[in-house]
């Protein structure tokens, strides 16, 4: 019987165990110290720099890279956490090559644009790693904040709330911090723990408790919230999982890319995550990417993805399309899923069809396709679930199915904010954005609680 | 092909590029190897008189600056003469001189400032057949604290003393090294001429200090705690001393006087710079000390390329032709008007142009046009001074281009005029020359 990348079925431990360790080691090793003055000194310290107005934080780019040039990686890092108290993370999950570095004068003048990301996690690392705190809180305001969700918008504006001075208790469905950070990122990008290292960091500042296990709308209900609290942020980001609307989707085997991608990140020993033979990934986002990639590293023979439009519309940056290409991974593009194909209640194969484009509507060509398989993700987006925040009397107005804010993240109601993915105008569900979002929100907060900023 | 060999003073090499005295040419051993990688001649480390050689410090000697990625643009040195005994360089000097006839020998020495020094060493150099002496005039550190090098170099009166006494005592041609330590260098080379010298070169080191350490609040290079001021040379010294090779070699009393450039020459192109400036062939020593001999090959074939290229066939044609083109201030064409222009196509975006003529220089170039990020030269504003061209990251983006005469100037609101007008004759000038009537 077969063993190895070539059994059948979802099963654990296909690879030899030092395999692992090699497949999920960091994707962007760290620059050393001597590589990190190399490349910030390719900075060109542009005026009103390009890089700066492509960071959902506006991060001043240039001084942080002259400040590890001139020999302050402490300064560095302040000059980064002033503006995102999550660049630890951001400068490893950021999609750089479609922010900062797409930009970059000097992708213009020679296509190698300076490594803004590794310079970032360079000078954060080193603040982190002598656990330098650049921040102390303001007098106590007296004033409570509850915040839903300790993901990246919700520890942003926690810990911006705690420099102000108020009090912010954080709930959290699931029983660790970090929200996507934690759960929802491929492993290869956060090793060693660096998502619970960068909460701690982050908490350390003192003023935020956090209660895991406390979920919206099942154990805390906003009603409550907002007349015990001064004020509410709600970061609870997307906690659902769009369907395939394929025939036969409910068989053993066709899973979501989330929660895939999430048990990884959770495992104690990678050997022990199943994973199955042949592999589709339905989307073209990171998530699917994501799955795709880690499926191929636990590995699976075949991995495909399976999107319904082509490489120019993918969510999924140019950049990850090709490190899944790189690893093994076969994109196809203009197929969408139509049946799956089963067998005594088990994943045996997908009918994919072929797809066109006419006058910008999608449709179905009616030729289709059958690819083996006996996993089959789901990562066609995430959904907002409203019953949890409406549920319980007061009402938030949502806009596209998700919370309705305004410019500085303030929902309907006068006491509550929003940001991060759980917002409509959520720019790019990315984890930059949710930083910013937070922060902003949390400045929001402060000048409505102290009478303009004045406590 | 151009024709490279030089002749200088007489003494002559298959290329104008020499070792400079320094730790290069301290031995036998790197000499050889200098002469193997293509070297036309070198300047043997300074000799000292007879007896127990000096001693140098067993701690650091160098210091440095550095540009981006590392890059070593001036190096500092508290080295001193020769630390070897006497006999053993004038043996090693006579048979690597044997060894390559075609090659310039020349032998730096300094002793002290008694005619009787001088008198002893000039035969025992001259027995090794060596094709000339360096009188070391500038060493800044250590022997001028002795009443040597550059304690000579700074009193013109002492340097026509002891070049007389050289061409006295010597068959031998005789190039005095000068010290860049001083107020205006044509004094020490008007003296070195009156005193019969056959050649100058320049310049020796300058006075400085690299760095301080911020830990122990030490200067750089450090020695147990202390440090003291070291010889500066390398790239960040070439603008120096090509104004000083200029200023030399365009006096009215010392026009003519073969120069020996010496100054962080690094390339071939700054080679052919300090020729063009009027030196008659180059000295090198940093260059050497940060990337080997192996240099010189690209200075040799670089200059034979350029030389082709414009037809220059031998060392003659390029030697000095920049000189006259070196002036006063007062001199220099008022009615020239250039402006700046960014080539769209090669601008990156950088903005460098932008805010260094924002914050501090004539607000005449754009950030924003049309909503959009654009750099441009307003020329109602820009006074042509060139700032942005040397701020831009990319070479030949930024060009300074000159109003044609007839054409108005935005920023004045008058018309170039085609004709040459100075300071001299300007109407604010109140020392202004009235033209005679």
């Amino acid at each position: 019987m077969a063993t190895g990348q070539l059994k059948d079925g979802i099963v654990a431990g296909r690879l030899a165990p030092a395999q692992y360790a090699d497949n999920f080691s960091d994707l962007h090793p760290p620059l050393d110290h001597h590589e990190a003055l190399v490349e910030s000194d390719r900075c060109y310290f542009c005026y009103d720099a390009p890089c700066m107005q492509a960071c959902p934080t506006s991060i001043d780019i240039p001084l942080f890279i002259r400040q590890i040039s001139t020999g302050n990686p402490l300064g560095s890092a302040k000059t980064i956490f002033d503006q995102n108290i999550l660049g630890g993370m951001c400068a490893r999950v950021c999609p750089t090559e479609t922010l900062c570095e797409e930009v970059c004068v000097r992708e213009t003048a020679e296509g190698k644009p300076v490594q803004i990301g590794r310079l970032q996690r360079y000078a954060t690392d080193v603040a982190m790693g002598q656990g330098k705190q650049f921040y102390t809180r303001a007098p106590s305001t007296g004033k409570k904040v509850a915040v839903v969700g300790a993901g990246p918008a919700g520890l942003a504006a926690a810990h911006r709330l705690a420099t102000k001075g108020h009090d912010v208790t954080i709930f959290e469905a699931k029983p660790k911090s970090g929200g996507l950070n934690e759960y929802g990122i491929a492993a290869y990008k956060s090793v060693d723990g660096f998502a619970q290292a960068e909460v701690d960091y982050v908490t350390a500042i003192g003023g935020i408790t956090i209660e895991h296990g406390r979920a919206l709308g099942r154990d805390v209900h906003l009603a409550d919230l907002t007349s015990m609290y001064d004020a509410v942020f709600l970061g609870m980001g997307l906690p659902g999982v769009n369907a395939l609307r394929a025939e036969g989707e409910d068989a053993a085997g066709v899973d979501n890319a989330v929660e895939f991608i999430a048990d990884l990140r959770q495992a104690e020993d990678l050997a022990g995550v199943p994973v199955g033979r042949r592999v589709v990934v339905i989307g073209g986002g990171m998530t699917a990417i994501d799955a795709a990639v880690q499926s191929k590293l636990l590995g699976a023979e075949e991995v495909t993805i399976a999107y319904r439009r082509g490489k120019e519309q993918m969510n999924a940056s140019e950049f990850e399309q090709d490190l899944a290409a790189s690893k093994g991974v076969t994109i196809r593009h203009w197929v969408q899923p139509k049946r799956v194909v089963a067998q005594f209640g088990k994943v045996t194969g997908i009918e994919l069809e072929y797809t066109a484009e006419t006058d910008g509507k999608l449709t179905g060509t009616g030729e289709t396709i059958v690819l083996a398989a006996d996993q089959v993700f789901k990562a066609i987006g995430q959904s907002f679930e409203a019953a949890a925040l409406n549920g319980s009397g007061a009402t938030i107005a949502l806009e596209k199915g998700r919370i309705k804010v305004d410019a500085e993240g303030r929902t309907s109601n006068p006491k509550v904010w929003a940001g991060g993915d759980c917002v409509a105008d959520a720019r790019e569900d990315l984890t930059v954005a949710a930083v910013a979002a937070g922060r902003d929100a949390a400045e929001s907060i402060h000048r409505a609680l102290t009478s303009n900023g004045r406590a | 092909m151009a024709d490279i060999r030089n002749n200088f003073v007489g003494i002559k090499s298959p290329n104008p590029f020499w070792l400079a005295s320094a730790p290069p040419t301290d031995k036998a051993y790197n000499v050889e190897r200098a002469f193997k990688a293509g070297w036309g001649g070198v300047v043997w480390k300074t000799l000292g008189e007879e007896g127990p050689p000096v001693v140098n410090v067993n701690g650091p000697r160098y210091g440095a600056i550095w540009g981006a990625d590392r890059r070593l643009l001036g190096l500092n040195n508290i080295e001193l003469i020769t630390d070897r005994d006497l006999q053993t360089n004038l043996r090693e000097i006579k048979q690597v001189k044997m060894n390559w006839p075609d090659r310039a020998m020349v032998v730096s020495i300094m002793v002290p400032c008694v005619e009787d020094a001088w008198k002893a060493i000039l035969p025992v150099v001259e027995e090794t057949g060596a094709d000339g002496i360096e009188l070391n005039f500038g060493c800044p550190h250590g022997m001028s604290e002795r009443g040597m090098g550059a304690a000579v170099g700074q009193v013109p009166e002492y340097i026509e003393m002891v070049v007389r006494w050289c061409k006295a005592n010597t068959r031998m041609p005789v190039i005095t090294k000068l010290t860049p330590n001083i107020t205006d260098i044509r004094k020490p080379a008007r003296a070195a001429l009156a005193g019969g010298t056959d050649a100058v070169s320049l310049i020796n080191t300058i006075n400085s200090i690299t760095g301080v350490n911020l830990d122990t609040f030490s200067p750089e290079p450090m020695i147990d705690g202390k440090g003291t001021h070291g010889g500066y040379c390398g790239p960040a010294v070439k603008p120096i001393a090509m104004n000083m090779v200029a200023e030399i070699a365009r006096d009215s009393e010392t026009r003519g006087l073969p120069i020996s450039g010496i100054g962080g020459i690094t390339t071939w192109r700054d080679a052919a710079e300090f020729m063009a400036l009027g030196a008659g062939n180059v000295q090198v020593c940093t260059a050497a000390m940060t990337y080997g001999f192996k240099i010189v090959q690209e200075m040799i074939a670089g200059l034979e390329n350029w030389m082709d290229e414009k037809g220059h066939r031998s060392l003659d044609d390029i030697i000095g032709r920049a000189t006259p083109n070196v002036t006063d201030w007062q001199f220099l064409n008022l009615n020239y008007i250039a402006k700046a222009r960014i080539d769209q196509d090669l601008c990156i975006k950088c903005g460098r142009c932008h805010i260094a003529c924002e914050d501090t220089s004539h607000q005449a170039i754009t950030s924003v046009v049309d909503g959009k990020r654009h750099f441009e030269v307003m020329e109602d504003e820009c006074v042509g001074c060139n700032l942005c061209v040397n701020v831009c990251p990319v070479e030949g983006c930024i060009d300074m281009v000159p109003l044609a005469a007839g054409v108005l100037d935005q920023r004045t609101g008058k018309t170039v005029q085609p004709t040459y007008a100075n300071w001299t004759t300007h109407p604010n000038n109140p020392m202004a020359k009235v033209a005679a009537e």
